[in-house]
């Protein structure tokens, strides 16, 4: 009798090993993937700024000169605040048309209707960004699309091109189609069952949305903001190619610091900086989407 | 009848064996033709430029390309000696080349600058310690570029005319500092641009600023030719034949003018990497671009056309290709490119001598960013 119990114990032991074992291996991928692919290349980012160049060549060295020459520069703390604000504005943009199309996705239209919208907002992710951008530069410049169609009803508005509003359509075009999915997931899984409730309960149209509907999709709609931001804060190709270099992001001047001088150390500074603001962001958007009221 | 079995030893004996030999041509080429590598801007090792150089000495010019000359020196600076057995640079970079131990030395008897203009046969910036080490291959002029639609030649003769009402939100800049800067410092009545006193650098720097309102845009290499030609910007200062010259090639009305205050000189100049193993091959090449027939492909190359300093090479052009000799001023006469370097309105570009090229950088920076 006791040698059974002993040899239960020690067959169980030996499965929750194996289910631990089995547990191990397929979570593994993961703290080895942040290991190699984010907190290794961050060590380096932040080794790197303390870096010095000598005769254009990176030289290890711990120095806090880079630090305080871009903290200290104004053009640095001005392209830090444009970038701030154009990301921020290309959220609440994007946020509001994007509400309507998920709205409209989650709750008016069939099933099949619905699948055949969300593929048509993944289809352009099948091209290039850069090329859509391009070809946006073909719609925009002075003698565009655009600014013909513009032309026919009385209008001349000159080129669009390296306006605030070529800039503001290449970051829609950049952000929209995800912005759109993740707020239709949200909306597609809510209890319906909630929206039945409040109608039940003498709610009209407007109050079911803004009472029911939208606090309780609360999640996707920051989350989708929050992954505009994202995009919008580090975006590199719109700005120069739509904004014509004219709206210096913190991106354009990491480019820039690297193209002259081979100031890497000032580009980690720059780097380091928006990273520090995307956490924080993206933190703060975190709490909020899943705040309790 | 006999019966035929196959093994596998056999069929993988046979197997090598015709893998060998279809492997063989290759590898026979591949013993012959002699590879060698070269550091360069874009488009200089393109068939265009050395297949004929490849052809007769049976080699493979196997380019690195860069842009700007301190990628190219943050490339040597973390690149064993012998790797580059060619380095092609801006003048105001060979010193630095040489400083850092980069290059080799050359042997003025060895190329052809008996068929140059004498202005090039001493290039400053290529001698160092009376010792030679960088060829000239090509130069161009900055100046005014502007589209003819829009702006004539006579407009384009001052670059007052960069403030002009008419060019508002017309003037686009090529997001480089030094021949920016090197134009409107001309601007600013300094007789050597790049070699200033802190107040005229402060004015310098101000008077730069007052030009912002008039900007479109800052472009790259691609951004300059598409907005010159769809005429996003109408002028640009700072650029010069090597953009409108690829434009006209593409039927646009474009052309540059050097205004009356003078312009900038770019120089193109060949050097052999420290440490080559194959020097003697990276000499040829360099003897063949400075040949009659050499220079008068580097003229035409498809990157951009860049005028000649052969004296031999200019006949060429204006006999073989009037048209574009006439726009880059390889002509006879007054006006051609040597008289603009005689009166002195053509100053070489270089690196700022009485401030850090890092200040430079960062008032551009600021002022892409007011």
């Amino acid at each position: 009798m006791g040698q059974m119990s002993k040899d239960m114990t020690s067959s169980l032991s030996t499965r929750r090993l194996s289910r631990l074992a089995y547990g191990g291996i397929w979570s593994l991928p993961l703290p080895l993937w942040l290991a190699a692919f984010f907190l290794g290349p961050m060590i380096l980012l932040i080794w790197l700024s303390f870096w010095d160049v000598k005769n254009f060549l990176l030289t290890p060295d711990f120095q806090l000169e880079n630090w305080q020459k871009m903290l200290t520069a104004p053009y640095f703390w001005a392209a830090y605040l444009r970038t701030f604000v154009i990301a921020i504005s290309a959220a609440a943009l994007v946020s509001l048309i994007a509400l309507p199309c998920s709205l409209a996705i989650s709750f008016f239209l069939s099933v099949r209707a619905r699948m055949v919208m969300l593929g048509l907002f993944v289809v352009p992710f099948f091209t290039s960004y850069l090329v859509r951008v391009y070809s946006w530069q073909i719609y925009l410049t002075e003698n565009g699309i655009v600014m013909k169609l513009l032309a026919a009803i009385g209008i001349d508005s000159g080129s669009l091109l390296n306006t605030p509003l070529a800039l503001m359509i290449g970051l829609v075009t950049l952000t929209l189609p995800l912005v759109i999915v993740i707020q239709s997931i949200s909306m597609l899984s809510l209890d319906k069952t909630l929206i039945d409730a409040a109608y039940n309960l003498g709610c009209g149209p407007r109050r079911v949305l803004f009472a029911t509907v939208l606090p309780a999709v609360r999640p996707g709609i920051v989350l989708g903001a929050l992954f505009a931001f994202i995009f919008s804060f580090g975006d590199f190709v719109t700005a120069t190619y739509l904004g014509g270099g004219k709206f210096t992001t913190m991106s354009i001047l990491i480019a820039d610091t690297v193209k002259s001088g081979q100031q890497w150390p000032r580009a980690a500074v720059v780097a380091l900086m928006m990273i520090a603001t995307l956490l924080i962001t993206a933190l703060a958007s975190i709490a909020y989407a899943y705040r309790r009221t | 009848m006999a019966k035929t079995t196959l093994t596998r030893r056999a069929l993988l004996k046979s197997g090598a064996v015709a893998a060998g030999a279809l492997a063989m041509p290759s590898v026979v080429r591949a013993q012959s033709v002699t590879e060698m590598t070269m550091l360069a801007w874009y488009g200089q090792a393109e068939p265009d430029a050395v297949a004929a150089f490849e052809e007769l000495h049976n080699v493979k010019i196997t380019p690195k390309y860069y842009v700007g000359g301190e990628q190219m020196l943050a490339l040597l600076a973390q690149s064993p000696p012998g790797t580059y057995d060619l380095i092609h640079a801006d003048a105001e970079y060979v010193q630095q080349l040489v400083l850092a131990n980069f290059v080799e030395k050359l042997d003025p008897s060895d190329y052809h600058f008996d068929d140059f203009y004498p202005e090039f046969h001493k290039f400053p910036g290529h001698w160092h310690n009376d010792e030679l080490y960088a060829v000239i291959s090509r130069f161009g002029f900055l100046g005014i570029s502007h589209n003819l639609d829009a702006v004539s030649v006579n407009e384009a003769s001052s670059y007052d005319m960069l403030w002009d009402e008419k060019n508002k939100d017309k003037v686009g800049h090529f997001d480089w500092h030094l021949p920016n800067l090197g134009v409107l410092s001309l601007r600013d009545g300094n007789a050597a641009p790049y070699d200033i006193s802190g107040d005229a650098w402060a004015k310098l720097q101000d008077t730069t600023l007052s030009l912002k309102p008039q900007v479109r845009g800052f472009y790259d290499y691609g951004g300059v030719l598409s907005s010159l030609k769809s005429g996003e910007v109408t002028v640009m200062p700072g650029i010069g034949e090597w953009i409108t010259g690829v434009l006209r090639r593409d039927g646009a009305n474009v052309t540059t003018t050097i205004p009356e205050q003078g312009g900038i000189q770019f120089t193109e100049s060949f050097s052999i990497g420290r440490g080559s193993k194959k020097a003697d091959l990276a000499r040829k090449f360099i003897q063949y671009t400075s040949s009659p027939e050499g220079q008068f492909t580097l003229a035409n190359l498809n990157v951009f056309p860049a005028i000649i300093p052969s004296k031999v090479g200019w006949e060429r052009m204006i006999n073989e290709k009037p048209e574009d000799a006439r726009h880059l001023g390889m002509f006879k006469g007054d006006g051609n490119s040597i008289d603009l370097i005689r009166k002195g309105r053509i100053h070489i570009r270089q690196l700022p001598v009485q401030q850090d090229l890092a200040d430079w950088n960062d008032f551009w920076s600021a002022y892409k960013s007011t």
